[in-house]
């Protein structure tokens, strides 16, 4: 009984597969050129600006200045960055400081060797970064992150006790991007500077170390 | 006071950290951002592609796009493009290769940036120099606009630091190149400007002043790359004082300047 009841089947199957094809053959339809759905949609071309492009960077930072001969204290500043290519960038940055008195100046008492407005230290430079060693950092098994360690060179001007100084600045980095479009950045800068404040012109190295937030646009 | 500062930048940076997670997450622009950019996609035709874990050469290749599959570009860091597979990975692509797949209309995708053979191109270009005044030294920063392959006009900005004074200059100038499609290019300029001369703090007090300038000079454009520049250029100022005799100055200055 079963095996009558199996055979049926099998045989209509049988007959049905092969059917179909001659069956689907017949019903080709003459016009092959017509698409059943036609797409409302024009295809476009790919427009280049329409592409967003993240080849500038600004930003802030903070950390210590340290202004030779008149101690360290709270550096804050802006930065923007035009990335040239993978390798070199151009960066402008803008920061300011506050000169602490000379040992001079703590061990004597009342003697100031500036007023307070000019204590004030303002700064620019424009300096030409080389990322030198772009690689990856991981974090645990999950997460691999961009990162960047660069070197830079600059040039500038310092305002210090009342006048403008020619800079000149080194120094590098190391970028962190948690994202394609946000770095964390730590800096270390010698800024270099002839100061005659104390008589003679003496060429002066004052260093510069800092935390960054930028973001790429 | 110092201590509330630092709690504030703690806020700040665990804002932006979850921000910067959500916008990882979700599809195309995040919510901040206004300027919904449309997706565009482009065939591979090429065996295959290779995508790369970061914007640079040495980062590693996780993934390939193979032949006839269609990669979304999402955004672009220097020559680098971030594409989108079907798959749903993402990655870095260099430009040459997204050069060579096809978009929807069959054509090649190109992108147009500006080559320094190609002066019909370019309008905008910006620069920073260094050099001397007067054996004093300068930096200047300046924008310029092309508005013929021969023609552009300038503005610019200048710092001289001296031993006795400092001067800002701004200034105004056409350049004219009267062979843009050489390699290096000679150029002519002429402009005017406004000088404020300010003696410095450590002289006896002298008062700052404002001259009006004008000046003159030649300089050589040395392409370097497709887009960026070497800038060395001579001038020779006038600086139109208020007493009987005008002074002179000299000035020479080399840079890097870049257009786009």
């Amino acid at each position: 009984m079963e095996n009558w009841f199996k055979r049926v089947l099998l045989i209509s199957g049988l007959s049905v597969a092969a059917a179909t094809p001659s069956a689907w053959s017949q019903e080709q339809p003459s016009e092959t050129d017509e698409p059943i759905i036609k797409p409302e949609v024009e295809p476009r071309p790919v427009t280049e600006d329409l592409i967003d492009t993240e080849n500038f960077e600004i930003g802030i930072y903070g950390g210590i200045y340290s202004i030779e001969d008149f101690g360290s204290d709270v550096v804050i500043g802006v930065k923007a960055a035009y990335h040239m290519s993978e390798d070199l960038f151009l960066e402008a940055n803008y920061g300011m400081t506050e000169a602490g008195e000379t040992s001079f100046e703590t061990l004597s008492g009342n003697v100031q060797l500036l007023p307070d407005d000019d204590r004030d230290l303002t700064y620019y430079n424009l300096s030409i970064g080389y990322n030198f060693l772009p690689g990856e950092a991981f974090f645990g098994r999950e997460y691999a992150f961009n990162t960047n360690f660069y070197v830079l060179a600059g040039l500038g001007a310092t305002e210090f006790a009342g006048d403008d100084r020619l800079t000149a600045s080194f120094g590098w980095g190391y970028q962190f991007l948690p994202t394609d479009w946000l770095s964390f950045r730590l800096d270390m800068r010698d800024h270099i500077f002839d100061n005659d404040i104390l008589g003679a012109d003496k060429t002066t190295h004052n260093l510069e170390f800092t935390t960054g937030l930028t973001i790429f646009f | 006071m110092r201590n509330s500062l630092f709690a504030w930048c703690g806020l700040v940076f665990f804002g932006v950290c979850s921000i910067s997670a959500n916008a990882e997450e979700s599809e195309g622009a995040p919510w901040y951002w206004p300027f919904y950019d449309e997706i565009q996609q482009a065939q591979v035709v090429e065996p295959y592609v290779e995508i790369r874990s970061g914007p640079g050469r040495g980062f590693p290749v996780f993934y390939v796009a193979e032949k006839d599959e269609w990669i979304e570009l999402l955004k672009r860091k220097t020559d680098w493009i971030k594409v989108r597979t079907v798959q749903g990975e993402e990655g870095w692509v260099h430009r040459n290769d997204i050069e060579k797949t096809l978009d929807a209309t069959g054509e090649a995708v190109a992108f147009s940036d500006p080559r320094f053979d190609d002066f019909n191109s370019r309008d905008w270009e910006a620069g920073v120099l260094t050099g001397s005044f007067e054996n004093a030294s300068v930096n200047t920063l300046y924008v310029g606009y092309q508005f013929t392959p021969n023609l552009s006009a300038e503005i610019s900005s200048s710092q001289v630091l001296g031993d006795f004074s400092q001067i800002w200059i701004a200034n105004i100038n056409l350049v004219h190149q009267p062979f843009p499609q050489w390699r290096v290019s000679p150029f002519f300029t002429l402009g005017t400007g406004m000088a404020y001369i300010k003696p410095k703090a450590t002289l006896v007090q002298v008062e700052d002043r404002d001259e009006d300038t004008t000046h003159y000079g030649f300089g050589l454009r040395y392409y370097l790359t497709d887009r960026y520049f070497l800038r060395a250029e001579y001038r020779e100022y006038v600086v139109m004082t208020t007493r009987d005799d005008n002074e002179e100055a000299e000035e020479w200055k080399i840079g890097l300047s870049v257009f786009f």
